[in-house]
């Protein structure tokens, strides 16, 4: 090997800095999944009937359901049983009111994620809500949000507070019977977020949940339901991170969003779950549906996504354009490493008139590790004048990895416009010497390089996230120059 | 400036150089000219820190260190400059991209504090005038879809604006018209200085027609066969390499 790939290597390979753990009492449940574990999930959240109706009736599908084959990802079949479906850090004093009741040790652990949670430190107008395995920690802001009468809330007081609200939506985007792993959360699904814009607002700030899982042997399986009501608009971030262990961990999330007439949602992730190590042992199993609806006429759902995280990554996020002249987008950067599998992509369904979407997707892929994009366009009968651009561009790092796409195009009507680009390009040595001899060294060129491959996703992102994904992005590719 | 001393290179089983010396004083101008496979690239990727060579003997001395030891951005970061015969595309990068974060690393190197974009933009279109190239450049990916000589005078370009003390020129002629060759000549002549020095690696005599060197090499089945002032290229264009290559395998 030579020593611009031994570079790379090097580059590609550096470590996860969010792997720690925090030592906290937990109230987990034994491991497996039955009916009672369900009622005792239920019961333990205090929900009204027709919550534990629909999730047993999930459970009950998910039964009769196998998991699905069809993604290019590898690894061996999970017992669901073994598996704990609730953990959650012991509350002494039950339940915090406010964040001075939080546990210390819990703002702690924030604080070392660079998630401050005492609002006096935080990022100037965004508000947090923080998941810690099963339940959610904290929320910030919640007064200031209140006055503009936006809803931002874990799922599980929005249960209590605004039923209506959940039982009108909740399932309405991602039917409990949609696929195996949205089957499974729904039956077992413990916390997650809840925004409600109401008619004609802006909200104030930038929505964020910052998802933490901790306890060993648990699955996440959070929820998060984002509704948007007429002209109203939202711009809502998701980050994540996980500890180092040596088992695999399953985080099964479902995220649904609902924009009504004129109305606008910017979802952002930055995904960086526990990868593995360099040999491909450990890391999270990140088997996710997300989907939104744009229902109303002219509205517009926007998807942004830095995934650099998780053992295997198995996630579409969707639109469904429902509504005349409604608009979805998806910006996606993937990463992968070492022995990491992603499989990730969207589906864009055309369903109202003069419909238009945009898929912009970069994979890139170091050491041993296999990137897919999969993506589905569909255009229905009646979806006169829908248009699709599809950008699809993949970016090798070293000669042991692999890049593969999937793009599926289903147009049933004529004046649709659907088009594809892709590309497939390498860092070659020739490139990395070129700058070296410039004065740049090779991990600065990598970086330089790769963000610039990215930079069209990247200027989706809020600001301050923008800077954070590409510091992430350097991390991960730490140890791929060889 | 630099002192090259009985150099022996390998690339994999092949010895390519065969025992070079050379002495190229502070603001000087050495040609180095011979045959196709002479080992006049090999020359100029060695001093450059390029993977994939053998030094099994002989030393480079570069203002009295070590050149060969130094990887490859710290010889950059210390002033030595390769044009490179076939300049690179770096899609996604922009020209003013990389050109700033090149000479913030070398300023750093040197511990001076860093440009910031107004002070940058400023020295990049005062270097841009030498090569004649227009501003749109630079908001462009990296030599990507510029044609032959726009990718040659975008190397002087980084030339001028990095400031080298040493600057290796690769065969920056090949594939020139008459004109580019000219723009690509002036912005050289312009950067010639007292502390400047430059190795012009060359096959024809043309390039000499514009950048008069103080000295001229033949390189000739690795070892320099001869050496001598510019007229030397001048009879290399009437007589051509054939008996010098003669010469060479005499001695060998």
């Amino acid at each position: 090997m030579s020593a611009s790939s031994r570079e790379i290597e090097k580059l590609i390979g550096q470590g996860y800095k969010q792997g720690f753990v925090t030592d906290l009492e937990a109230d987990t449940f034994p491991p497996g999944l039955n009916e009672d574990v369900i009622r005792a999930l239920s019961a333990k959240k205090n929900e009204p009937g027709f919550l534990l109706e629909w999730r047993l009736k999930a459970y009950r599908h998910w039964l009769s359901m196998k998991s699905p084959q069809w993604a290019f990802v590898h690894f061996p079949p999970i017992d669901y049983q073994e598996i704990s479906y609730y953990s959650a850090p012991k509350d002494k004093r039950g339940g915090p009111k406010s964040l001075d009741e939080v546990d210390p040790q819990l703002i702690e652990t924030y604080k070392k994620l660079g998630i401050p949670l005492a609002e006096q430190e935080k990022l100037a107008g965004v508000a947090v809500d923080a998941v810690f395995d099963s339940v959610s920690v904290a929320t910030t802001f919640k007064g200031k949000l209140a006055e503009a009468g936006v809803i931002f809330c874990p799922i599980s007081e929005a249960v209590q507070c605004h039923p209506d609200l959940v039982q009108q939506y909740l399932g309405s985007v991602v039917p409990y019977a949609d696929n195996f792993f949205a089957a499974l959360n729904s039956a077992v699904f413990s916390d997650g977020s809840f925004v409600y814009i109401p008619k004609g607002v802006r909200c104030p700030m930038e929505l964020s949940t910052y998802f933490r899982i901790n306890a060993a042997n648990t699955g996440q399986f959070e929820r998060t339901l984002i509704i948007a009501e007429e002209k109203s608009s939202v711009s809502y971030l998701e980050g994540c991170t996980a500890p180092m262990r040596d088992e695999n961990q399953l985080h099964a999330a479902v995220v649904e969003l609902i924009a009504l007439d004129d109305a606008r949602i910017k979802y952002s992730t930055v995904q960086n779950w526990y990868p593995g190590d360099e040999n491909g042992v450990g890391g999270i199993y990140n088997f996710v549906t997300k989907r939104g609806d744009c229902r109303g006429v002219n509205s517009k759902i926007s998807w942004t996504q830095v995934e650099t995280g998780s053992a295997i990554t198995w996630k579409y996020p969707s639109c469904v354009l429902t509504g005349d002249n409604s608009v979805g987008e998806f910006y996606s950067v993937a990463v992968t490493n070492h022995f990491q599998q992603a499989d990730t992509g969207t589906k864009m369904i055309h369903i109202g008139k003069n419909t238009r979407s945009t898929i912009v997707s970069k994979g890139i892929s170091a050491g041993r590790a296999h990137n897919t994009y999969r993506g589905l366009v569909k255009v229905l009968k009646n979806a006169e004048n829908a248009r699709n651009h599809t950008q699809c561009d993949s970016l090798l790092v070293g000669d042991k990895c692999g890049a593969h796409t999937f793009p599926y195009m289903e147009v049933k009507q004529p004046s649709a416009r659907v088009e594809h680009e892709a590309s497939t390009s390498k860092i070659s040595e020739d490139q990395l010497f070129f700058c070296q001899q410039r004065g740049i060294s090779a991990e600065d060129a990598v970086s330089m390089i790769v963000n610039g491959f990215c930079k069209e996703v990247f200027k989706e992102l809020p600001m301050e996230f923008a800077v954070e994904a590409q510091a992430l992005l350097g991390i991960s590719l730490e140890g791929s120059v060889g | 400036m630099l002192a090259i001393e009985s150099l022996h290179v390998r690339v994999e089983d092949k010895e390519i150089l065969k025992g070079i010396s050379l002495n190229v004083g502070a603001g000087e101008v050495h040609a180095i000219m011979g045959p196709n496979g002479s080992g006049k690239s090999t020359l100029a990727h060695v001093l450059a820190g390029r993977d994939g060579y053998t030094v099994t003997s002989g030393m480079a001395t570069y203002n009295h260190a070590n050149l060969l030891a130094m990887p490859p951005e710290e010889r950059a970061r210390e002033g030595v400059f390769l044009a490179f015969q076939y300049p690179v595309e770096i899609p996604g990068v922009s020209n003013i991209y990389l050109l700033k974060t090149a000479v913030n690393a070398i300023r750093k190197h040197r511990a001076l504090e860093e440009l910031d974009a107004m002070d940058f933009i400023g020295l990049v279109k005062s270097k841009m005038k030498l090569v004649d190239m227009d501003e749109q450049f630079l908001y462009r990916a990296v030599n990507e879809g510029f044609s032959g000589g726009e990718k040659k005078r975008n190397e002087i370009l980084q030339m001028a604006v990095l400031e080298p003390r040493l600057a290796i020129l690769d065969e920056t002629d090949s594939g020139l018209d008459i004109d580019a060759l000219r723009v690509v000549s002036d912005g050289v002549n312009a950067l010639r200085s007292k502390d400047r020095s430059f190795i012009l690696v060359t096959h024809y005599q043309r390039l000499l027609d514009y950048i008069k060197p103080d000295f001229v090499h033949v390189l000739a089945g690795g070892r320099i066969v001869k050496s001598g002032d510019a007229s030397l290229a001048l009879e290399l264009e009437d007589r051509g390499y054939g008996w010098l290559e003669q010469h060479a395998g005499a001695a060998s």
